[in-house]
Parts: structure tokens; C-alpha cells; sequence
């Protein structure tokens, strides 16, 4: 199964399971979605329940607010973080804010899907990795399946979420075609962080798009003496600092992988959790390894350049991890 | 002309840094105006001139630390001018380097750092080999390898000489000593062991510290500790005991409640804690604690001790060797066994004339040795 048909079957199964669940956002139905997540879903349950929108982030996400704060549980779909930007207003003032500002009586059970994430060469309109500015908002859950067991095992506890909070699930567009197993076929947790290989001398915290990149980097450094733990965040409001500091201060040595830029960042966010928790554990200053502080440029190598790459993961694995013995040159 | 010098601002002062000229070159000054601003380490000083005249050259640029009595500035007294004066040949005023720390931040990491205070490792001769030359955990745990376990007997020197030089830094020590007739103390002994089992022997330093024990009771100021530039009387008649250490250094365990303990109990709590002492298996509980201790440096044939208090008590009973000595008794002269003792107290607590008192009362105690 694809990452692309996970997040599909998970769509059908709470369409199935609960009535209040619908779908919508643009081109979900009659073209089965842009990254064709939906094919078929709307000859399967009409379009009562698969519901093409307009061409307005801003209208359809705060009708989709609006929905949950009627009782239903809708999943909207937005083609591109890029394009959230528009539906950042009713995101963060209205869906984030809403069980503050009503003193806990009104909460919005929404689950917003996106893609994000470059890669394609879809350039600098439709290629940003934005989800850590969501990881800053108070309010908001923010979920990144990065394997096709996440694609298709958080999107039901999203929607049932004891703790009702808007969940934000953000797909990276490289991932749709990634093949995988789905585990068990049940819900996965949505609160831990989980650890996708276990090492000893550097902790690599990464999610998402970059996972794959970073077990590849992995592998490499294994074969030269270098043992990493590869952190998959899973989750990055909240984050789970317990699984990470556990991981460092078994290591020591932190290396954060993320394709968002650095300046103000999630990766700053994580770096700044480990000095503040774990500073005594530490054996290195932790590291970063981010995209170019540019709009993602379209050419093939310059994109390429511009976005964190097996080799880039290694060499800061390698500066980090100099003087250890059986380690690096 | 007026040859302007960096004026002392201080009695501490030897240099200064100029941080602001108030005039230029061609500017009348007067008595009381401020030329400068001079930072003198301790503030920015506006330094004044006494003069009338004008300021016809500035010697040294801002930023400079010259030292007190450089020329910093020419002025021309009234009626002078630029062409009708012979400037002097070097105006280049004597600079102070900036000294380059030399001082460099040991690098390392926090991981290591922890480690190595865990180990005892010191760090600051290790190299490091992790990123930019850092010592790393894995430097500690090699260095911790090679390196032999700390000297036990390192360690204790330190620790005396941490304790004995603060002592010296910090009481004011006073001296006296006074000798001590034992005749009545050793026929009472020899009496004493010729009708006793072995174990019931007793050595005379059991009974000059019983009897040092028993003289605190009345004085108090000797007995105790000073902390926070308060005194302090110790509960009770604990005696810190100085034992020497065959393999060198010392320890001065205690010996709780002297006063209060027969002489046989003495001698065997004093015999145990020697032993043990030297074996290395004192109870913690006798490692602390004694208001005062009581050294007896005789079995090395010394003739007395002055002792240096160990802080935070506030005196030291010093005991020299037991020796037959000439005497005058009843106006005769003869041979006395006899025992140098010796006081070295804190001023800070105790006079000296208390002090003297005090080793009085522990002469009047050893002549009656029964009552002791």
C-alpha cells in the first residue's frame, strides 16, 4: 500500500464509521483530489459527504470551523501549506483560539490536511515547508506521518480526539508514492514521538519528508562506525520532549533534520528544549541540518542544493561526532 | 609651557585610560575646567586642570592607558605661543600595553565536565578531540584509563594543607606554655599497672588528656568552634586526637566526652581509635565534631609542640616528651619526670591570661592523678 492509498483508506474508514465526517476542499471530488488522495471516495459516498469548494482557502476553512462547531467532524483538505497562508486567519483566530476565548464551551473538532514540502519542483509558490510557524500557535494540534503506517492510522484518533483541538496534518508531497506496510491497521498514537532506529552515538531528530533521507544517512554512518538514533517526531505541537531528551541523553549528541528554513524555526524550537533540559548530558553543541534560507528555486540542482540531502546529513553527523573512537575521520 | 600629567585620582591609583577629551588643541582653559575623562578602574573621572592657558597639543589618543604622571596634554601659559615655545623632543608618552589575557576558557564539553568532576579527573592539561579540540566525554572516560586513581595520600596532604593554611590566614594564634611536674602522676601510675590485669594498663597520655578534659570544663573559651565571626562552646568535652599516620600525614579523630570517661575506658577508646585510625576504619562519627585537639608529639623526643589550631575549633593542647628533668622542690634541687604543655588558642575567643589559667588548672589536675 502507498502513503497516498493509507491516507485514502483512513478517509473511507471514518467516512464509514461516523456519520458527522465529511470531506472538502478543492478538487477533492470529481478529480479525486490534486495528489489523487480522494480518488473515488465521492462515487462512494456522494457529494453530500466529498464536497468540492471554490477556490478560497479563507471561505471553506472557516466553513469547515464552522461545521465542527455544529457537531460534525470535518476533514478539510488544502492543496498546499503554501496556499494555507490564506486560511491562516480563521486557522488561528477563530479555530486555535475559539475554546480560549469561550471559556472552554465551544471546541472545534476540525482535522485540516495538507501538503507541504518541496521536492518536486513546484517552486517557490507551492514547495514551502511551513508547518513549524503552525507549531508555534497555542490551540493547535500539528500531526507530520512521515510512514505509511502514520498516513493511515492518526487520521481517526485526529478526528476523535478526546482533547478536541483542530489537528493540522501535514502530508509531504514526496511521500504519496512511498510503499510501505500499515502496521496493524489500527489507530496510532498521536502523542509520542517514536524512535525509527535506535543507536548509540548521535541522535538524529527529523520527521516527516525528511525521515527517509535521514535513515539513509543513517545506514551510511552505520557502515563507518557511527551508530545513529533516528527520533521521528510524529507530532510537533506538542512536542514530546521526554522522548527526545531520553534519546540525547543516552547519545549526547543531537542533530536536528528539517526541511523548514532554520531562522526562527521548529529545529530551533527542538535545539532550544535540549539545552534547556538536557545542557549537563550534552558531549557536542547540537546541530541543525535545514533548508537554504531561500524561496525554493525551481531548477532541478538548485533545488537539490537548496533542500537537506543524504550527504549534507552526514558531513554535520561526522563534524559532530569528530574524536569519537570508531567514529569519524 | 605646561606640561599637563595624568594626575593620581587615588591612592590605588597607578594608571589610567582615557576615555573622552573635553578640549582641543587651541581651546583657553581655566582652573577647574575638565580636560578629560580618565577611567581609573574603578570609575570614569573627569580630570581637571589647574592652569590658565591654552591647549596647544593633545599627547595620547583616546583608548590609551598611560601610567599616573605621563604627560597627557602641552598647554601654553598666557602670553606663550605655538612658534615661541621649544617643544619637548618625544611626546610619545609611555603606553601600557593591553596585556592579551592569557587566561583561555577551557573547552569542554558539559557532558565531560560532569564527568570528570565525578571521576576526580582534572581537565585542564587534557586535550581534547572532539569538534574545534572540545574535550569530549570520551577524552574523560580514556583520560580516567590511564590516569592512576587519586592518591589517597595526595588527597590528605591537601586536605591539611587547605585546613592549616587557613587557620594561619585566619586565627590569630596565641602561645604559651608552661611545664608540668608529674612525679605525683607517674607513682600513681606505676602503683596503678603493677595492680592492674593488661588491659587495665594506662599510658600517661590518658591521663593528660582526662585532664585537659576536665580543665575545659571550666573553660569554656576553649572549647568550641568558630563560625560566622561567632564563638560557639562545644556541647561537651569531645578531644579531637592527633594521630600521625604511618604511611605520613594525620588524622585527629575524636574522643567523645572525656571528662565524663573513666581512665580504663579511656585508655581502651584511645588504644581502638589509634589502631583503627591507622588501619583507615574510622567511624564517621569520630571523624568530626571535637571542640579542641590535644597533640602529643613526645614519642618523637620533642620537647614541646605549638600547634596550629584546626579550624573551626578555637585552641590546641600540645603535650612534648615525658622526661626527667632538673627541679626545684620544697628549695631543693632534684630530678622530676616532667611534660612541657603547651597552648595555642584564637585570640579572636580567648586571652592570653585565660589561657594561662586554663594550663594552671590542667598542672593543679595531673598532681592529683586519683581524682583525675
Amino acid at each position: 500500500m502507498t502513503y497516498r492509498e493509507a491516507l485514502r483508506e483512513a478517509m473511507r474508514e471514518a467516512l464509514q464509521r461516523d456519520p458527522r465526517v465529511f470531506l472538502m476542499g478543492e478538487d477533492v471530488g470529481r478529480y479525486g483530489g490534486s495528489y489523487a488522495v480522494s480518488l473515488g471516495l465521492l462515487e462512494a459516498f456522494g457529494p453530500e459527504r466529498i464536497r468540492d469548494t471554490p477556490l478560497s482557502e479563507l471561505g471553506f476553512v472557516g466553513a469547515g470551523i464552522g461545521a465542527a462547531l455544529g457537531g460534525m467532524r470535518p476533514i478539510v483538505e488544502i492543496m498546499t501549506v503554501n496556499f494555507s497562508l490564506l486560511a491562516l486567519d480563521p486557522l488561528m483566530n477563530t479555530a486555535a483560539a475559539l475554546r480560549h476565548m469561550s471559556g472552554g464551551q465551544f471546541s472545534v473538532p476540525l482535522v485540516v490536511r495538507m501538503a507541504t514540502g518541496a521536492g518536486r519542483q513546484l517552486a517557490a509558490q507551492h514547495s514551502h515547508s511551513l508547518e513549524g510557524w503552525y507549531a508555534h500557535i497555542p490551540g493547535l494540534k500539528i500531526l507530520a506521518p512521515a510512514t505509511v503506517e502514520d498516513a493511515r492510522g492518526m487520521l481517526w484518533p485526529a478526528l476523535l480526539d478526546p482533547d478536541p483541538d483542530p489537528v493540522l496534518i501535514f502530508e509531504h508531497a514526496q511521500l504519496y508514492n512511498l510503499e510501505g506496510d500499515t502496521g496493524e491497521w489500527g489507530a496510532v498514537d498521536i502523542r509520542c514521538a517514536k524512535v525509527r532506529r535506535a543507536g548509540k552515538d548521535l541522535s538524529l531528530i527529523t520527521y516527516g519528508g525528511m525521515l527517509g533521507k535521514t535513515l539513509e544517512a543513517a545506514e551510511q554512518l552505520a557502515g563507518e562506525g557511527i551508530d545513529c538514533e533516528v527520533i521521528d517526531l510524529r507530532v510537533l505541537r506538542p512536542l514530546d520532549d521526554k522522548t527526545l531528551m531520553a534519546s540525547v541523553c543516552k547519545t549526547r549528541r543531537a542533530l536536528v533534520v528539517d526541511e523548514g528554513w532554520r531562522s526562527g524555526s521548529l529545529s530551533a524550537e527542538i535545539i532550544t528544549r535540549i539545552i534547556e533540559q538536557a545542557f549537563f548530558e550534552l558531549d557536542a553543541p547540537p546541530a541543525r541540518v535545514c533548508s537554504a534560507e531561500v524561496p525554493i528555486p525551481y531548477p532541478r540542482h538548485l533545488e537539490e542544493a537548496a533542500l537537506p540531502q543524504v550527504s549534507s546529513i552526514v558531513a554535520a553527523a561526522h563534524a559532530l561526532c569528530q574524536g569519537l573512537s570508531g567514529g569519524a575521520p | 609651557m605646561i606640561e599637563f600629567k595624568l594626575p593620581s585620582l587615588g591612592a590605588d591609583m597607578d594608571e589610567g585610560k582615557l576615555l573622552e577629551w573635553k578640549v582641543q588643541p587651541g581651546d583657553v582653559v581655566k582652573p577647574g575646567q575638565v580636560i578629560a575623562v580618565v577611567d581609573t578602574a574603578k570609575a570614569a573621572i573627569d580630570v581637571e586642570c589647574w592652569h590658565d592657558g591654552t591647549v596647544l597639543q593633545l599627547l595620547i589618543d583616546i583608548g590609551a592607558k598611560v601610567p599616573v604622571g605621563t604627560a597627557i596634554a602641552w598647554l601654553l601659559e598666557p602670553g606663550e605661543s605655538a612658534q615661541s615655545v621649544q617643544r619637548p623632543a618625544s611626546p610619545a608618552p609611555l603606553l601600557i600595553e593591553e596585556q592579551p589575557s592569557t587566561e583561555r576558557r577551557l573547552r569542554i564539553s558539559p557532558a565531560a565536565r560532569k564527568r570528570a568532576a565525578e571521576l576526580g579527573i582534572s581537565t585542564g592539561e587534557l586535550k581534547g578531540h572532539g569538534p574545534q579540540g572540545v574535550i569530549t566525554l570520551e577524552d574523560i572516560e580514556t583520560a580516567a584509563r590511564v590516569a592512576p586513581t587519586p592518591d589517597p595520600e595526595q588527597a590528605m596532604r591537601r586536605t591539611i594543607a587547605a585546613a592549616m593554611s587557613r587557620s594561619k590566614r585566619e586565627i590569630p594564634h596565641y602561645y604559651l606554655s608552661n611545664t608540668i611536674a608529674l612525679d605525683n602522676a607517674m607513682a600513681w601510675l606505676q602503683v596503678h599497672n603493677a595492680q592492674s590485669t593488661l588491659q587495665e594498663r594506662l599510658l600517661p597520655s590518658v591521663l593528660l588528656l582526662k585532664a585537659v578534659a576536665l580543665a575545659l570544663r571550666n573553660y569554656p573559651q576553649l572549647n568550641g568552634f568558630w563560625r560566622d565571626n561567632a564563638f560557639t562552646p562545644a556541647p561537651d568535652t569531645d578531644l579531637g586526637v592527633a594521630i600521625t599516620l604511618r604511611q605520613g600525614g594525620l588524622v585527629a579523630p575524636v574522643l567523645h566526652r572525656v571528662a565524663d570517661t573513666p581512665l580504663i575506658h579511656l585508655m581502651g577508646e584511645l588504644a581502638s581509635l589509634v589502631e583503627r585510625a591507622r588501619s583507615g576504619s574510622l567511624r564517621s562519627s569520630e571523624l568530626g565534631g571535637a571542640g579542641i585537639t590535644v597533640t602529643q608529639l613526645g614519642d618523637q623526643g620533642v620537647d614541646s609542640v605549638l600547634g596550629v589550631i584546626y579550624p573551626p575549633q578555637v585552641a590546641l593542647v600540645g603535650f612534648g616528651r615525658i622526661s626527667e628533668r632538673p627541679w626545684v622542690k620544697d628549695g631543693q634541687l632534684c630530678v622530676m619526670p616532667t611534660v612541657i604543655s603547651s597552648l595555642s588558642a584564637d585570640h579572636r575567643v580567648s586571652d592570653g591570661h585565660y589561657g594561662a589559667r586554663f594550663l594552671s588548672e590542667v598542672r593543679r589536675l595531673l598532681q592529683s592523678p586519683e581524682a583525675l
